[in-house]
């Protein structure tokens, strides 16, 4: 510190940074005191519910809410469409009733009278025939050919084609989407407060003032806890703007928050993609050729995964890929966790281990043969998979278990191992840091951007206690408010590194000053001087405490504002990681245990070893959720949603997810290149890892995930890899 | 919407406050009505609502007297007339991840799946009994210390799961707990943490 560059301290001398340190609001989680959107009972709140259309594809002929109106305690009926509109799919919001109290909203939405001439509708994502017979695909939305795949194939020692898939999910967040919305018709303060649940403080209030015709800083947006998001909490939304408009129409405070059904079937799902694949290769195992042909839906809009990043990864010198997408009348898509890439993963590495089966290769042994081959972005990632799938292999007792393609003895229960590697950026964005040190001694950090449960509050007031020489009790860390300096929207595994490079670059020149103060005082050079242990140094020589140097500050604060990315090394982008499973696979029943997992995740530089992993053991959970159980399951028939509710929406339970080991990659190296975000990456390899583990175990691909007792039981039949 | 009362019964639905005036006979046709839900419907029906009524319920060692309608969940009436938000509300109805656990005699029940007139007279006790400060029961530091949380949405509901679980199993195998706290959903994924939480104390012979 004493040069005054900014930058990171040397590793050794972090007394915080790197350290487990348990979360600041760990206690206000845990205890039920923290406020969620829904947990503000502010005086007169009325309760809004739902009326949605539980056909996948109608019109909305006749729409009369006036029933609704006349039931007593019904205050206001907020309609999202009108006679005449279509509804694209089961689930899709109607109108919202304010009551109250929420049993009477329900019966205003009982009392609405509505009806819908019903139009056909297309909701199978998998059929591909029947979606061209429906005329519901679009074709060609990646037709792209480099090399020569078919010479290539022609050539091939070895060639291998194979038909893999990957279901919709639903987001599921555990607080559902929505917002409790305070219409001010008073002078003072903001117009409006919106307490939404959203992953973006400090850009949804400027939707929500363009909608009402206000300035954008006329809205305040309040978020101190968000219960889940995983990418589909950044709009206003039109159930937002709901709650607003029926505040203003009443002049109350109105809590609008989706029930689950609709929570699962409109504000987000994951697409879908499903695949045939040739791989071709030399007896060394050295990819020479990729052709895939994918098809899947996103809703409405009619894509599917993204083909430009197929295949995953890895990039071979022929290759040819096609996407078609199915128009279907199921929810919209929207961001979730890692867009795109543990379907590509899912895709592409169990492809990948077929062939080394067919090879006779150890799958580890053909990641390495081909990592001359990686795509332009996992190419900068260099050696790191080399290590990283070395590390892992250590971790699971790789060698002492693997055993060849389908070869794991007799008996009914079968084990096998699987593995798998992803890529990420995770590169910070624009993001300030207001940092605040008062004669006092106190010592704040405030952000408008927010903690999805990645520990972002813990983490900047470690940054910032990490750079007083504080202990972390003694600092104050806010997120939250729109009212604070912009902070990023979390999306994009961004949020970390844009918070603690702002706020370590404020909370540098804040200190700075501070020991400026010090040296007029002392008659000392102020570069000379540092900060730690609650004291002022010089050298070794302690100067005077932290509390005597902050009242050189007298009454007009220290206030500092550090702005995230700048190219200064405290972040970077890119991240690896590889993931191994190790299952058990019961040929009777078709039902799929977890023995262990193992992750082996870098991110550069980690500033709370213990929030990162608990990011990635979660990483681990929802790969196993997708993989083994959790879908969206659509009736062709009615066209409706049918397991949208907490119990047919099968999610893992405490005992379902074996052992968890995670390591954080952190060499001196991953410490010098800076903080990179973390959120998404530990989900995308896992579903495939675990796909392979159960290939590796039966010796029969199971082609589509989820792998659920069904499927592996059809799979075993099929008795074809 | 709450979609599986819709559904049993066709465009309309029928709602709590049905079911407590309801006959009999339209009791008897909803899949999930037992013999004593129906009996004891039919006692409600005769003397509650449709209006509000007085409620009395003992949350945490207190007597509160509430007016409520007699449809109103145990959650509804704990969050929104008691602001005893600590249990929270995933807004399903016919099933529950667990987030509103509540402690009632003892043992751990969805406050989503109880009516608040069923429970006067039991002992109701809720996360927010937990904490009195900077006074926390054993159970929420472990969760603290094991960093079993992230969004937080569903851990208070696990504290009182592990709570309720841990009084009856004070020497639980690793076993008996994953099995006994598979009642509750975590989306996030912070089982592991929940998971040492729990062993941690139980080997010590429980808290
Ligand atoms: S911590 Fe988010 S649901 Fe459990």
């Amino acid at each position: 510190m004493a040069e005054r560059t900014v930058s990171w301290g040397p590793r050794a001398s972090n007394k915080l940074i790197g350290t487990e340190t348990t979360r600041l609001d760990g206690v206000d989680k845990a205890s039920g005191s923290a406020k969620y959107t829904a947990d503000m009972n502010q005086e007169g709140t009325l309760y809004a519910r739902l009326l949605t259309c539980k056909h996948a594809s109608a019109k909305i002929t006749r729409i009369n809410v006036e029933p609704a109106k006349k039931i007593a305690g019904v205050h206001t009926v907020y309609l999202f469409k009108n006679e005449g509109d279509d509804c694209n799919w089961d689930g899709d919001i109607v109108a919202a009733v304010a009551a109250e109290t929420a049993d009477i909203a329900e019966d205003g939405v009982r009392a609405i009278e509505v009806t819908f001439e019903e139009h056909p509708h297309v909701v199978d994502e998998q059929d591909l025939d029947a979606a061209r017979k429906a005329e519901a695909t679009k074709e060609g939305i990646v037709d792209r050919t480099v090399g020569d795949p078919d010479k290539a194939i022609a050539e091939a020692d070895v060639v291998h084609e194979g038909y893999y898939g990957i279901h919709t999910i639903s987001h599921m967040c555990l607080e559902p989407h929505g917002a409790h919305c305070t219409w001010n018709n008073g002078d003072d303060g903001p117009k409006l407060t919106a307490r939404h649940s959203t992953q973006a403080v400090s850009t949804t209030g400027a939707q929500f003032a363009t909608k009402f015709g206000l300035d954008a800083t006329d809205v305040r947006v309040i978020c101190n806890f968000i219960g889940g998001g995983f990418g589909s909490k950044f709009a206003a939304d039109e159930w937002g703007w709901a709650a607003a408009q029926m505040s203003k129409d009443t002049g109350r405070p109105v809590r609008l928050m989706l029930d689950r059904a609709t929570e699962l079937k409109t504000p987000g799902t994951r697409p879908s993609g499903f695949a045939k694949v040739t791989l071709a290769a030399k007896k060394n195992g050295l990819i020479t050729a990729w052709k895939s042909h994918h098809w899947g839906t996103n809703g409405p809009q009619g894509g599917t995964i993204d083909g430009n990043q197929m295949p995953y990864v890895f990039d071979f010198e022929n290759k040819r890929v096609e996407v078609t997408g199915i128009k279907t009348n199921c929810g919209p898509n929207r961001a979730w966790r890692a867009p795109n890439h543990p379907q590509l993963c899912a895709i592409t590495d169990t492809a990948m281990t077929d062939l080394a089966a067919k090879l006779k290769m150890d799958p580890i042994d053909l990641y390495k043969a081909n990592l001359g081959q990686l795509d332009k972005v996992a190419q900068e990632n260099g050696d790191l998979y080399r290590a990283q799938l070395d590390r892992a292999a250590e971790l699971m007792e790789w060698n002492k278990k693997f055993h060849a393609h389908g070869e794991s003895g007799g008996g009914s229960v079968k084990r096998g191992l699987g593995v798998a590697l992803h890529r990420w950026g995770g590169q910070s964005v624009k993001c300030e840091a207001d940092v605040r040190l008062f004669e006092d001694g106190a010592a704040q950090v405030s952000i408008g951007s927010q903690d999805l449960g990645t520990g972002t509050r813990t983490v900047i007031a470690m940054v910032l206690a990490e750079t007083c020489g504080l202990p972390i009790e003694k600092v104050t860390a806010k997120l939250g408010s729109s009212e604070y300096v912009y902070g990023n929207p979390s999306g994009g595994s961004i949020t970390v590194g844009s918070v603690s490079g702002g706020t370590r670059r404020a909370a540098l020149a804040a200190v700075w000053k501070l020991l400026d103060k010090v040296a007029a005082k002392y008659e000392l050079d102020g570069k000379s001087l540092t900060v730690g242990n609650e004291a002022v140094w010089s050298g070794d020589k302690k100067v005077c405490s932290w509390k005597d140097a902050c009242r050189l500050i007298g009454s007009v604060p220290i206030s500092e504002v550090g702005a995230s990315p700048l190219d200064d090394g405290l972040t970077s982008k890119l991240v690896g990681g590889v993931q191994m499973a190790d299952v058990s696979v019961d040929t009777d029943t078709g039902i799929v245990r977890i023995n262990k997992m193992v992750a082996v995740q870098d991110c550069g530089l980690v500033i709370n070893e213990m929030t990162a992993k608990s990011q990635v053991y979660g990483g681990l959970i929802m790969g196993i959720a997708y993989a083994l159980s959790e879908e969206r399951i659509m009736d062709n028939k009615s066209g409706r949603y049918i397991n949208a509710d907490m119990e047919n929406y099968r999610l893992p339970r405490i005992g379902d997810i074996g052992e968890l080991v995670v390591e954080m990659y952190q060499p001196d190296s991953e410490y010098n290149r800076g903080v990179v975000g973390l959120g998404e990456p530990p989900v995308i390899s896992t579903g495939a890892a675990i796909a392979n583990a159960v290939a590796n175990a039966t010796g029969v691909r199971v082609p589509v995930l989820p792998m659920t007792p069904k499927r592996v039981l059809d799979a075993l039949k099929g008795g074809q890899a | 919407m709450r979609e599986h009362e819709q559904q049993r019964n066709g465009p309309g639905g029928f709602n709590r406050r049905d079911f407590l005036k309801g006959s009999g006979a339209v009791v008897a046709a909803t899949a999930i009505a037992t013999a004593e839900q129906e009996a004891q419907a039919q006692k409600a029906a005769a003397v509650q609502g449709p209006g509000k009524v007085d409620v009395t319920l003992t949350v945490n060692g207190k007597q509160h007297k509430l007016s409520i309608e007699p449809r109103t969940t145990l959650l509804d009436a704990l969050r929104d007339q008691l602001n005893l938000t600590g249990c929270k509300d995933d807004y399903d109805t016919t099933s529950c991840s667990g987030s509103d656990t509540v402690i009632i005699d003892g043992k751990a029940v969805y406050a989503s799946t109880r009516l608040a007139i069923e429970v006067q007279g039991q002992k109701i006790q809720t996360v927010e009994s937990l904490r009195d400060g900077d006074k926390i029961d054993e159970v929420i530091a472990g969760f603290v210390k094991h960093d079993a949380m992230q969004c937080g949405f569903c851990t208070p509901g696990f504290v009182m799961a592990t709570r309720a679980f841990l009084n009856q199993k004070p020497k639980a195998t690793l076993e008996e707990i994953q099995s006994g706290l598979g009642g509750n959903i975590c989306r996030c994924g912070t089982y592991k943490g929940i998971t040492a939480c729990a062993l941690e104390i139980a080997k010590k012979g429980g808290a």
